[in-house]
């Protein structure tokens, strides 16, 4: 049942909302030993809210859009009095005095926070495996990694353990894990979801996101969700899109340009599977034929995101993790003097990758390496937004893959960084540009293991791509992604 | 002003001072968050998600540290341009984020200058805006981080708004110095933005010294101290340490730049971390916050809402007086160059009023005198209606309980002693003692001392003390000139 359905039914008085979370707990308590999407079920604070919203309709008073959905929160989300892990050991003990922004308009909206969901160790990652609490599995085949880094919301709402979950999007880590579970992502323009609450990762390219099983469903968790926050500077000052009303406009007329460089396309990206380049560009098909206008668009600095992003992210992540320093709040392992004592909980408490990053990102800003680095991957930041703006000129929204290959299997490319960081070749533009994207789920692949197809588009974009993704899902569900 | 006497350094070595001053802005709320911005609270009272770094939280600017901030750089008469945050990243257990938010490369001021009373002129490199940090207290140990037993961290401070206003290397003399600190401090209070209280810490001086032989223009090896909590114990930091560099300079030694902790107690100080390897704090823009970008309106607003800064106000009562540089930076200092202008406006004689001003008003309370009081007063005396002794008699009673001096003369009994009055009375007192007459004329100066004293004394017991002594002395003075001076008369 979507989202949208459960809700109209507990609005309507049809289901309570203290049954609904009673299936889904019942189905974690079933599978989730197995696929491990969950840190922490909440199930307390999950009845709670869920008699409140039964009452409420009892009352009469109206409990909110998603009335008595279970939504599953990443775990780098901020949940007051509930442990906010980041799938971290340096966090160990730490309970948010606050709830992020989300997590407050969720409550308001009517939803049922089911629990806090698996993640590489802060949001660092493309396949759970770096979590400190051992990996999620990929509901489709237990064998293969769900994605990452919000590995474990996207095996969530793909094992239906809950209709809809949040995650954050700072490379990729919402579309791509949607792509490999075979549900929807989205990660929306840069300012549109509020990021008070969400533990930083690199805050110039962060963003929460939706996940959900239909188009529908992605659209009104992001109408809940998004719109203007006084807390965070970076937000956009203005309400959320208005989504749902503009799902079925079809794409009659509408220009879709396929990105060259990630479609198979000469002078392209190396990787990427045919089997995934096969169905983008049967996607692109599906397009023409329901009336778009279609054409290759040539996006050369595209390719160039992936080192400028593990320069820029990396950066920013040196900065926002150094507050992990065992004085305040987590991880303390004693020590003789308070610097000994840092650098024994920050040992103790991050995993390899997690220090690989800082250090990528302590000697990218470092005096002497500044302008090569960080400053030299700042100006490729820049030519990528010039070289989309261009490309936005020529057309309304770009299609590319989601992810270069279906999921794969654990410790495939744990020993090598750089052919994990590849994973995020399609996805990294959008985060560097701050532009919308959203990936769907468009047939499958030769392993039988789910594809996702994604469509980009220019700032504040989200009704358009809503638009697209629509007619896509439309084709899939007639069997037109086989 | 009472400046100290300059210490001389030994000869042919000038100094080379800079200034770094943190002044904390009296906001009511603090730089990112909603907490209050208090001195002297319970400990880790005034806290919240943001400004204990916690995970998840993010800044927000308090647009009014912004105004305060663009106001104190046009007083300072900087560039006021559109600025960016940016992360200076150090680890250390009272700065929650382990970044401070500062601003690097691109400050909201830059350029501005400090006229110092005697025209000296310091170059301000930038006034930028930063958070302050928590506050350190190490027990056991010596106080010192690393050999504490425990420390105790107190976040109240942490995230108060800060402006740090760095002076160009300009500073000649321990005395400019002095009158920089002092003049930023009489900037800072005129405009309003920071209590500026050195003892409570909410303005701090860093003082980056170094010597070089005179004539010279170089910069060369410097020092930075820290821990001046006076202005006093800033002159004498800076004394030791350009004593200290010069020694090491003469003895062939040079000194390493590093810094230095004043001990205030020892009058010396000593090395605290050597910067021989810079710290590297890995600068970038801070990603949590949007650019500042003024408007024009918002700067012309300032502008027009400035009120007078000290160095105008004391080239507006040298203007007005031609009184000396020191004696209008006193009564600037004290505020009372405003009524000096009013009384000298209205009439009142310029050297009188200054005079008055400066001897007889040295009180922290003069609200009562009003600028029409103190015109006429000063009018009543320069025309003679009042002497000098009554004139300052009134003024005190102006001081007390304000009013008309013309009244409380008159109830005084201090009736006007016109010239040609005291004139008559001298005549005839000539005239009833000639012996005495004599001795003023023709004495010895022993003796014309002496009789002087004699008459003025017969005056002032006949005119119940209102008469102006100098007055009656200046007409014995023409008496005894006069070509018949052996008898009075004309």
């Amino acid at each position: 049942m979507s989202a949208l359905d459960t809700a109209a039914a507990v609005r309507a008085g049809e289901r309570s909302a203290v049954d609904i979370l009673d299936e889904h707990l019942a189905r974690i308590a079933r599978r989730d030993g197995e696929i491990h999407a969950f840190n922490l079920v909440t199930e307390g604070l999950a009845r709670s809210q869920a008699e409140s919203v039964d009452a409420a309709v009892a009352e009469g008073r109206d409990p909110g859009p998603l009335a008595g959905v279970p939504v599953a929160v990443k775990d780098n989300t901020c949940t007051r009095g509930i442990p906010t892990t980041c799938s971290s050991r340096i966090l160990e003990g730490w309970l948010p005095p606050y709830d992020a922004t989300v997590i407050e308009r969720l409550g308001s909206a009517g939803a049922i926070i089911i629990g806090k969901t698996n993640l590489d160790e802060f949001a660092m990652g493309s396949s759970t495996e770096n979590s400190a609490f051992g990996p999620s599995r990929n509901p489709h085949d237990v064998t293969k990694v769900p994605g990452g880094s919000s590995g474990g919301s996207a095996a969530a709402v793909a094992a239906g353990f809950a209709p809809l979950a949040i995650g954050s999007d700072t490379g990729g880590s919402v579309r791509q894990p949607a792509s490999l579970c075979g549900v929807v992502g989205v990660k929306p323009t840069y300012g549109v979801v509020s990021r008070y609450g969400l533990v930083a990762f690199a805050s110039s390219l962060d963003q929460i996101g939706p996940f959900a099983t239909s188009i529908a469903d992605a659209a009104v968790l992001l109408e809940v969700i998004g719109g203007h926050d006084p807390r965070d500077s970076t937000s956009i000052p203005e309400p959320a899109p208005s989504l749902l009303d503009v799902l079925g406009r079809g794409v009659d007329g509408m220009r879709v340009g396929v990105i060259t460089e990630l479609a198979g396309g000469p002078g392209g990206v190396e990787g990427i599977a045919p089997d995934v380049v096969a169905r983008t560009r049967q996607a692109v098909a599906a397009l023409e034929a329901a009336g778009a206008r279609v054409s290759e668009i040539s996006v050369p600095s595209a390719i160039l995101g992936l080192s400028a992003y593990y320069l820029i992210a990396p950066a920013e992540a040196s900065s926002n993790l150094s507050r992990y320093d065992g004085v305040r709040y987590g991880l303390r392992v004693d020590a003789p003097t308070t610097g000994e004592m840092n650098i024994a909980s920050r040992s103790a408490g991050f995993g390899d990758e997690v220090k690989r990053r800082i250090m990528l990102g302590t000697y990218a800003l470092s005096a002497g390496y500044y302008d090569a680095f960080y400053g030299k991957a700042l100006k490729v930041r820049t030519l990528i937004m010039r070289d989309f703006a261009a490309a936005y000129e020529q057309v309304d929204v770009l299609v590319s893959p989601t992810s270069p290959t279906t999921a794969f299997g654990f410790g495939d490319k744990t020993a090598d960084p750089m052919a994990m960081y590849v994973n995020d070749v399609c996805t990294i533009p959008s985060n560097l540009s701050g532009h919308p994207a959203i990936s769907i789920p468009f047939g499958v692949g030769d392993d039988g293991m789910p594809i996702g197809v994604q469509i980009l588009g220019p700032a504040q974009s989200e009704p358009t791509i809503f638009t697209v993704a629509t007619v896509l899902e439309d084709v899939a569900a007639k069997g037109g992604a086989q | 002003m009472s400046w100290s006497i300059e210490p001389t350094l030994p000869e042919g070595w000038e100094l080379v001072v800079g200034l770094e001053v943190h002044v904390e802005l009296s906001t009511a709320t603090k730089l990112f968050c909603g907490c209050a911005n208090r001195f002297g609270s319970e400990p880790n009272t005034n806290i919240c998600p943001v400004c204990l770094g916690l995970p998840g939280s993010l800044p927000v600017i308090n647009g009014t540290a912004v105004k305060y901030a663009m106001q104190l750089g046009r007083a300072l008469l900087c560039d006021v341009k559109p600025a960016v945050m940016a992360r200076k990243n150090y680890f250390y257990p009272d700065m929650p984020k382990d970044y401070q938010t500062t601003q690097y490369e691109q400050p909201t001021n830059s350029d501005g200058e400090v006229v110092l009373p005697d025209g000296f002129t310091v170059g301000i490199e930038r006034a930028h805006i930063e958070e302050d940090t928590g506050k350190s207290t190490h027990i056991g140990g010596g106080g010192r981080i690393n050999e504490a037993i425990y420390s105790l961290v107190d976040y109240n401070r942490a995230g108060v708004p800060l402006i740090e206003i760095v002076s160009r290397p300009c500073l000649d003399t321990i005395d400019h110095a002095k009158a920089y600190v002092s003049g930023l401090r009489d900037i800072l209070l005129a405009i309003g933005v920071s209590d500026a209280r050195m003892e409570e810490g909410s303005m701090r001086v860093d003082a980056n010294v170094s010597v070089r032989p005179v004539g010279s223009d170089e910069l060369r090896t410097r020092c930075e101290l820290k821990n001046i909590n006076s202005i006093r114990s800033m002159a004498r930091a800076i004394e030791y340490e350009a004593r200290r560099q010069i020694d090491l300079y003469t003895s062939g030694e040079r000194p390493r730049q590093e810094t230095r902790h004043w001990d205030e107690a020892a009058g010396r100080s000593t090395p605290g971390r050597s910067k021989e390897n810079l710290d590297d704090y890995r600068f970038f823009q801070e990603p949590d916050l949007v650019p500042l970008v003024p408007t024009a309106e918002e700067i012309a607003a300032i502008d027009a809402a400035m009120p007078a800064l000290p160095a105008a106000r004391r080239a507006a009562l040298v203007e007005a007086s031609s009184a000396d540089a020191d004696v209008v930076a006193t009564l600037v200092e004290r505020g009372q160059d405003a009524l000096a202008l009013a009384a000298i406006g209205r009439g009142a004689d310029a050297d009188k009023v200054v005079t008055r001003l400066r001897h007889d008003l040295a009180v922290d309370d003069f609200s009562k005198v009003s600028a029409e009081s103190f015109a006429a007063l000063i009018v009543m005396e320069t025309s003679g209606d009042l002497t000098a002794t009554q004139a300052k008699q009134v003024l005190a009673e102006l001081v007390d309980s304000g009013g008309d001096p013309r009244s409380i003369a008159a109830e005084r009994g201090f009736e006007a002693m016109h010239d040609d009055e005291l004139a008559d009375l001298v005549d005839r007192l000539i005239a009833d003692n000639p012996d005495e007459w004599q001795r003023f004329v023709g004495g010895h100066e022993g003796d014309r001392k002496k009789m002087q004293g004699f008459f003025i004394g017969q005056i002032m017991r006949a005119t119940k003390g209102q008469a102006d002594g100098r007055a009656v002395a200046d007409l014995l003075a023409q008496r005894g000139r006069s070509p018949a001076n052996g008898s009075p008369g004309t």
